[in-house]
């Protein structure tokens, strides 16, 4: 909404940054994937949504390969994610090599999971330095900067167990932030905050979908997807009910198994 | 003593008043405590008045130059076993935790291997080693090649037969401590870790191993002291050791008591003193487990000298 042109009105072909194509997933015998195919383009907010069980927190975290799936193909700028391809044939990756491909993918996730043994400041420098090999000062330098563009440049110092919930989910959010990632996941944010809280997550949310960062939102928060979604995509038993422009999901849902969603959590 | 209750001016007392109750009354403590005191009291009565113990030689040979050495080389045995051990440990621990199956299974049998068989059965046969191979070599496989020979006994004195034995052996009681920390650390933090980019590796040494370690010390408080008083085993393969040492001087004078007596101060000594920098570790690793921390032993003697002397100025405050 805020930015200027949506993707899908322009008429050059965008090549989506995200391509889900045919995705299977099942644990044991009970499938929670069934042949999802969806893109991601640049600079889009997509919000998943659905019933618990519905497989959209199973999905976004094949994206950066924390599940392995059991069929079809994960790219994220067109980099074939958790296995290499050459020609008919797949190949398992070496850890070191997905560890290389999920630097470009930060994740933020229901239960924030900061690192408790450590400051807010030096949770987020954790990676840049250890992982990106980045100078202690500059990396420090930024993560202040990113500690105040969610509000929190007065906490730095404080453990995990200091700070709120809120307060936590931020510093989550500039740690994944601190590694420069080209895309957003975002697993239930707010779903453990208690909800005077939830605002100021949403908020630095919203700022980070406005200065263009591509998100992937697992929410309930009916009014951020509305707002803030460029593209809402209904979940249910594994599959794609649904998806499009938020205002018409949500609004306007086609299918009865929408609707009653929704209904049921405006209710 | 009754000062508060007769002063208490029972009509005025609002509901905010602060609660002087009178404490209940237990006299079953009083009663048990004093059985307690006539028993030991008896117990002393029972040494000092015993005429097969002479008190003199306990405090002559509490400082003897062999004790002391022997104090020492305990020491040093206790402190580097612990050290390798813990390290081997925190390796063993790691491929037990791998998804490598040739890793997992060395690991489990390592530590099937050294925590079923007794220690002092280890001891013996690190000391007897040279039975075994009456040299050590390291060549090719299968020919003649041979680019270093040594004579077992030269190589794998008392000392190093001493070490390894209690190394290899605490190596894998403190795997199961560390694997058991390890486990204790939520899998959200793995996750977290992995979706910032880290390597398995650097994950486990930097996010759940520091993680783990609060739940490790404490255990391995434990460890450490049974190992410094499993070093008196060594005393089998005659490693002068505390043990060793006393025993033979009581094999000489006849005063196994009195060296029994000086033993048991030093072991008690040593493991007290040795339990000051468990706290500090625990302090360590905690940071970030609590909202605060907890005093160290010198904040507390602090807080407790300040809470002495407040009560006294109140008094003299009130009259």
């Amino acid at each position: 909404m805020i930015r200027e042109s949506a993707p899908s009105t322009t008429l050059q072909a965008i090549r989506p940054l995200v391509r889900i194509e045919n995705v299977r997933k099942s644990f044991g015998k009970h499938e929670v994937l069934k042949d999802i195919t969806l893109n991601v383009n640049p600079g889009e907010v997509t919000c998943l949504l659905g019933p618990s069980g519905s497989g959209k927190s199973t999905l976004l975290r094949c994206i950066n390969h924390l599940e392995s799936i059991d069929g079809g193909r994960i790219y994220v700028d067109d980099d074939l994610i958790g296995y290499r391809q050459q020609g008919e044939k797949i190949y398992e990756m070496h850890p070191k090599e997905i560890a290389r491909q999920r630097r470009n993918i930060g994740m933020v996730f229901q239960k924030f999971n900061l690192f408790p043994h450590k400051t807010a400041i030096e949770n987020i420098t954790e990676a840049p330095t250890g992982v990106k090999g980045l100078a202690k000062g500059n990396a420090s330098k930024r993560a202040m900067e990113l500690l105040d563009r969610v509000g929190l440049a007065d906490w730095a110092s404080h453990y995990p167990a200091q700070l709120s919930g809120g307060q936590q989910q931020r510093v989550a959010i500039a740690r994944a932030l601190a590694m420069d990632p080209k895309l957003m996941l975002f697993d239930e944010p707010t779903s453990a905050l208690d909800p005077e809280l939830v605002g100021d997550v949403l908020d630095v949310m919203r700022s980070l979908a406005s200065q263009g960062m591509t998100m992937i939102v697992v929410t309930h928060e009916i009014g951020f997807a509305r707002g803030a979604g460029d593209q809402v995509v209904f979940m249910d038993g594994g599959v794609v009910v649904e998806q499009g422009d938020p205002a018409q999901v949500i609004s306007a849902p086609r299918h009865e198994r929408t609707k009653a969603f929704i209904e049921s959590v405006l209710k | 003593m009754t000062s508060p209750i007769s002063t208490g001016t029972a009509p005025t007392v609002s509901l905010a008043a602060e609660v002087k109750a009178i404490p209940l009354r237990r006299p079953w403590r009083w009663i048990s405590a004093a059985v307690l005191l006539a028993v030991v009291a008896l117990f002393v009565e029972s040494l000092l008045t015993n005429k097969n113990i002479e008190y003199p030689a306990i405090g002559r040979y509490l400082f003897d130059t062999h004790i002391l050495a022997g104090v020492w080389l305990t020491l040093v045995l206790t402190v580097l076993s612990m050290v390798v051990s813990t390290l081997l440990a925190i390796l063993i621990a790691a491929m037990r935790l791998s998804t490598n199956p040739v890793l997992s299974t060395l690991s489990w049998l390592y530590v099937w291997l050294f925590r079923g068989t007794p220690l002092l059965v280890q001891i013996v046969l690190w000391g007897y080693l040279g039975l075994l191979y009456s040299r050590l070599s390291v060549g090719i496989p299968l020919t003649d090649v041979v680019f270093w020979s040594v004579d077992t006994n030269s190589l794998i004195t008392a000392f190093v037969a001493g070490f390894l034995a209690l190394t290899l052996n605490e190596a894998a009681y403190s795997s199961e401590i560390v694997r058991a920390g390890m486990l204790s650390v939520d899998e959200g933090q793995r996750e977290a870790a992995y979706s910032l980019g880290m390597s398995p590796l650097y994950t486990f040494s930097r996010i759940l191993l520091p993680q783990a370690m609060r739940v490790i010390i404490p255990p391995m408080g434990n460890e450490l002291i049974s190992m410094l008083k499993n070093t008196s085993l060594l005393s089998v393969i005659a490693v002068l050791e505390l043990y060793t040492q006393a025993s033979l001087i009581s094999s000489q004078n006849l005063k196994q008591v009195e060296l029994l007596a000086v033993v048991s101060i030093w072991y008690l000594f040593m493991t007290s003193v040795l339990s000051v920098p468990q706290y500090y570790l625990e302090r360590r690793f905690g940071r970030g487990a609590s909202r605060t921390l907890p005093p160290t032993p010198l904040q507390r003697l602090r807080a407790m000298l300040a809470d002495r002397t407040r009560p006294t100025e109140t008094l003299q405050v009130k009259p």
